[in-house]
């Protein structure tokens, strides 16, 4: 009789596991897509710095050196809601942050820097995004985390937060260092 | 009634066909099968801004970027699996609109099949012991 309850307590196995997997997918965010570019170099780039279009920004900025990308623009509210998070980071000089000014305009983007903060140790000035897609940037800000072999270690999605940068951010920047 | 009825067909086919190509800059291709060829292409993408729409659907600025990279690399010449894996290395596998079938999807391709074969065992199995079922309570009228 044994096969009798089976096939009663079958449905219910299903259900409960079927239960399981949409209460998991309920709370997954799918706004968040991982990106296949971590753990691989940084894509080759050549953009005008943001502050003076002769000279550029290239690959070769994230060379012996930890570093952050982050992705951002004026017209990007959540940006501007990070802004004041990455100003306060960069005063404590722990890496440098490189910006990709994503399809921004260059004159508003250098007048809000000059007003609300400059963290950046350097910006490339992407106007047309076709480089943010070769990061795979959807959508601003992102901010990438590069060791120092110029490999992309982890990505942000979404503004950094004080929090963020004390129990994610730091942690992950000593232990690269020591790499 | 069915003026009405008619009415409404006609503004959900305009609806429908009013793609958002029509706010690209790019000039669509000479040629009509390269034309269909991107047309089929840009069907294939997920717009990452608003997760249910293809990249032809979409009015995000990030589909129209999406468009014009895809039309940039039909213009110079690059295959479709080219393309496909231009966007999957730099997005993942959740740009492709139609998930490919891999150890991770398997279940959600063949989940279909493996409740279509429970359900067919049930039933089975149901069936059989209603015919044994009635066979015996047969062979007891038989022996009464």
């Amino acid at each position: 009789m044994k096969i009798r309850y089976l096939v009663y307590a079958l449905p219910v196995i299903v259900l409960v596991a079927l239960l399981a997997l949409f209460m998991r997918g309920l709370f997954l965010n799918p706004t968040i897509v991982p990106s296949p570019l971590i753990g691989k170099s940084v894509p080759t780039f050549s953009l005008p710095r943001l502050h003076d279009p002769a000279k550029s920004v290239t690959q070769n900025e994230f060379r012996n050196q930890v570093a952050l990308l982050n992705v951002w623009a004026t017209w990007c509210v959540a940006c501007r809601d990070e802004h004041e998070t990455l100003v306060q980071f960069s005063k404590q000089n722990i890496v440098p942050i490189y910006g990709l000014d994503y399809k921004d305009d260059r004159q508003t983007a250098i007048s809000w820097l000059a007003k609300e903060g400059d963290p950046y140790k350097d910006n490339a000035f992407d106007e047309s995004g076709d480089v943010a897609i070769n990061w795979g940037v959807y959508g601003a800000p992102e901010t990438f985390l590069i060791d120092k072999h110029g490999i992309i270690r982890h990505k942000y999605i979404g503004p950094l937060t004080p929090d963020i940068i004390k129990n994610d951010l730091l942690p992950r920047i000593h232990r690269l260092e020591q790499e | 009634m069915k003026r009405l009825a008619i009415v409404c067909c006609g503004l959900l086919a305009a609806v429908v066909s009013s793609s958002a190509l029509a706010i690209d800059s790019e000039p669509p291709f000479p040629d009509p099968a390269t034309q269909a060829r991107y047309e089929h292409l840009i069907h294939q993408f997920r717009c990452l801004v608003c997760q249910d729409e293809t990249i032809a659907d979409s009015n995000a600025d990030l589909a129209a970027d999406f468009r014009r990279q895809v039309h940039n690399m039909v213009a110079a010449g690059k295959s479709d699996a080219e393309i496909r894996a231009y966007m999957v290395k730099r997005y993942g596998d959740f740009i492709l609109y139609k998930p490919p079938v891999l150890e991770r999807t398997w279940l959600l391709w063949g989940g279909p099949f493996l409740f279509l074969a429970i359900a067919i065992g049930a039933v089975a199995i149901v069936i059989r012991r209603r015919s044994t079922m009635l066979d015996s309570s047969a062979d007891d009228g038989e022996v009464q």
